[in-house]
């Protein structure tokens, strides 16, 4: 699709960078110590941290990934929304104060503060790193897909730009302008996505949604064929010259047909002896590419997203009155939505992207199973329901196990609030989650879906209500990336100056090196994250966010819970379950179907993995290592693990 | 060696914390599993309608409401728990430094 920046955008967008900014550079005098610069001196209010907690943790996989996996595959992409929330029982439950209580300024110190070991101290600072790498992909893209329509520049301009803030903030500062940008960003966010929903509510939903009257829906057209046999497909319409059909991987016929010169892509329907109009990415072998069989400039790649059916009081209608978080759920649930399928072909003249439509019962939009196949009657293999299975135990326990969340634990004054913090953060996330349904849905039926690019159905959600509410919605979501790379950043500078330069080296450094060496990690993660950022262009930011999870959980979580609550675990034990559970996790994502298709970009290549979220595997055998290494390595005189809490 | 970020009192109603911080947990997670195996072994209860809505929507909004009220239990509990037995605790030493005055 094409974006033009407005002046609006610019100017807001340049208002949030400056507050921003402004937040850091006022900060920068108080960051004197470690504890100030690594843990705010542990001084931040409860009700202050919940809130930042939220702006940690809402980020550009929760606002655009969620977003845009609602507006693709419905329900299914709410799972995650409700696997990221039920994730903070764990937090609450059995982490928050235990945390509070263990640690200093990092993940590693909780773990590590019974045994004082080099080997727990070095795996625990990896797996940080590691989980904060993976978590800061999604955020890199996600920044890189807004400032397209947001500032009408390229997608690397956005990844750099958000790695630079980041790195200024981070390095001025540290923790006490992180939490501050976190707080500013989770109160703008709740306060604006409230707005968009109630005007998602307001406008009803059309079977031809015109944006407000501002933008007309394309119509995709059908046509009428007299053949559809293979090799010989013929059309009515005589304007249409056929050039080729052919099948594509999954069997689905196709064919080309040219008009005035541009070429399209049709599906053909052999029963009904009907095509229906696709939208087509062509590269060919000198690589130009093609929009819709035009360059892109042309606009002729339209946006999607609408009802075929609405059906409103028992009666079809072409628009709906004004609805209400009920009504808007049953008009879906009862009427027929037109969802987009994706498929890729190749032949000698290069490789072609085809979205064809795939008109589908708002009963199966509001119900599981559209991207997550559970049902068996509808062909779910038990490889793909266990696959499912291990999406949401990795949600349910990555949560409390990522590092840049649990180190704000540390930047509060006592357990209470720690606590209490959570709370606020649940009750904060909880309400957004439940917002993300309605952005989502509101996305997928008012004609506002880029095919290119999922992740940006939120914003531009936004933008069909005018370029003021656009313009707020895209510099909030860039504060959003900015929010969480920034803690995510603090989380690992730390491990590599505290947890790996300090502790495991035993450089035993000043207040004033471990600032230094902090700030100098910080810009090199910074760069890092920038290259991943360009690497991973176009990928779901949420899915990619529950790679980060799954290695979360089955690297550090049973760590935690074992330590806490079973007085037999010994150093070993622990050192086993985070090597296990990063080496397991990591691998089975790297050799995951999901991996080879989107990542290698192998086409019809069958990875030797069969499912792609690997916690199921990696979790249980993360504790089982974790146990058996812990019996077998029980000395007299190791100090037993007192009770933690106690 | 290294010390926590901040100090505090001592806290009495660590154990009572975690027991009720225990329950609540495996509550939740029997709640969350139960919503993971429907789907899995019986999705179309997932689409039986519920009013307006349908079971799916009810069992997901619920389970994110569900969090949210045992989060608010949670605290409310504990915070009761901290403010009578930390008082207990406060009283003694009160009683005990009167006591020792007075000697």
């Amino acid at each position: 699709m094409n974006y033009q920046a407005s002046p609006w955008a610019i100017v807001i967008f340049a208002m949030i960078v400056a507050a921003v900014l402004g937040i850091s550079f006022h900060f920068s005098k108080k960051s004197k110590s470690a504890s100030s610069y690594m843990a705010a001196g542990g001084q931040i209010h409860w009700s202050v941290n919940g809130i930042a907690f939220a702006g940690d943790y809402l980020s550009a996989a929760s606002f655009l990934g969620i977003c845009g996996m609602i507006a693709l595959s419905g329900y299914d992409g709410f799972l995650y929304s409700i696997g990221y929330l039920a994730g903070w029982i764990v937090a609450l439950f059995v982490i928050a104060e235990p945390m509070k209580r263990m640690g200093k300024y990092t993940f590693t110190d909780a773990i590590d503060q019974k045994f004082q070991s080099k080997g727990i101290q070095f795996w625990a600072a990896i797996s940080t790193l590691l989980v904060s790498m993976f978590y800061l992909i999604p955020q890199m893209v996600g920044a890189g897909a807004l400032v397209t329509p947001l500032l009408g520049l390229p997608y690397w301009v956005g990844v750099v730009m958000v790695g630079v803030i980041v790195i200024v903030i981070v390095t001025l500062a540290g923790m006490t302008s992180t939490t501050y940008v976190q707080f500013l960003k989770g109160t703008m966010l709740i306060v604006f996505s409230l707005v968009l929903v109630f005007l998602v509510m307001s406008r009803g939903i059309m079977k031809a949604p015109d944006q407000g009257g501002e933008k007309p829906y394309h119509k995709f057209i059908t046509l009428e064929a007299t053949d559809t046999a293979a090799g010989s497909v013929k059309i009515k319409d005589t304007t249409y010259t056929v050039v080729k059909d052919f099948l594509d991987g999954k069997g689905l016929h196709f064919v080309k047909l040219s008009k005035d010169g541009v070429e399209s892509v049709w599906k053909i329907n052999d029963e009904t002896k009907q095509l229906t109009e696709t939208q087509v990415i062509s590269v060919s072998k000198d690589g130009t590419t093609l929009y819709n069989g035009l360059p892109k400039e042309a606009g002729a790649f339209y946006s999607v997203g609408n009802m075929s059916e609405i059906i409103e009081d028992g009666v079809p209608v072409e628009k709906t009155k004004t609805l209400d978080p009920f009504s808007f759920i049953e008009t879906i649930k009862n009427g027929t939505v037109i969802r987009w399928a994706k498929t890729m072909v190749s032949d000698e003249t290069g490789k072609m992207t085809i979205y064809h439509q795939l008109p589908t019962s708002g009963r199966d939009v509001v119900s599981p199973g559209l991207k997550y196949k559970v049902d068996a009657s509808k062909g779910a293999t038990t490889m793909q329901r266990l696959d499912f299975i291990s999406l949401m135990l990795a949600l349910f326990c990555g949560t409390a196990a990522l590092p840049h969340i649990l180190i704000r634990y540390y930047t509060v004054p006592n357990a209470a609030s720690a606590r209490k913090s959570t709370i606020v953060a649940i009750a904060v996330i909880g309400l957004f989650y439940v917002l993300t349904l309605y952005m989502g849905l509101g996305a997928m039926v008012n004609g506002v879906i880029d095919l290119t690019n999922d992740n940006m159905s939120a914003p531009l959600l936004a933008k069909s209500f005018g370029i003021f509410i656009f313009a707020i919605i895209s510099a909030l979501a860039f504060a959003t990336v900015l929010g969480t790379v920034s803690g995510l950043i603090i989380a690992a500078s730390g491990a590599v100056s505290h947890d790996l330069m300090d502790r495991y080296a035993g450089r035993n450094m000043s207040d004033k090196t471990k600032i230094r060496a902090t700030r100098i990690a910080a810009i090199v993660i910074g760069g890092i994250a920038i290259l991943l950022g360009l690497l991973f262009e176009g990928m779901n930011v949420s899915y990619l966010v529950g790679w980060a999870f799954a290695i979360a959980a089955s690297a550090n979580l049973p760590a935690i819970i074992m330590i806490l609550f079973w007085k037999r675990t010994t150093k070993e034990g622990v050192i086993a379950g985070i090597i296990v559970g990063l080496i397991l996790s990591l691998g089975l994502i790297l050799l995951s179907q999901e991996t080879f298709d989107n990542v290698y970009k192998l086409v019809n290549v069958k990875a030797p993995v069969p499912i792609n979220n690997p916690a199921i595997i990696s979790v249980p055998l993360s504790f089982l290592s974790l146990v058996f290494v812990s019996l077998f390595t029980q000395k007299k005189k190791q100090p037993s693990l007192e009770k933690t809490n106690g | 060696m290294h010390g926590p970020s901040s100090e505090w009192k001592k806290d009495n109603a660590i154990s009572l914390k975690v027991i009720i911080g225990k329950w609540f947990f495996i509550l939740y997670a029997i709640v969350y599993a139960g919503f993971i195996l429907i789907n899995v072994a019986s999705p179309k209860f997932m689409s039986i309608d519920i009013g307006s809505l349908n079971m799916a929507i009810i069992y997901g909004f619920g389970l994110i409401l569900f969090a949210i009220l045992l989060a608010f239990a949670y605290n409310h509990i504990s915070t009761h728990a901290e403010s009578v037995m930390n008082q207990e605790q406060e009283d003694d030493m009160k009683t005990e430094r009167k006591d020792g005055d007075e000697a």
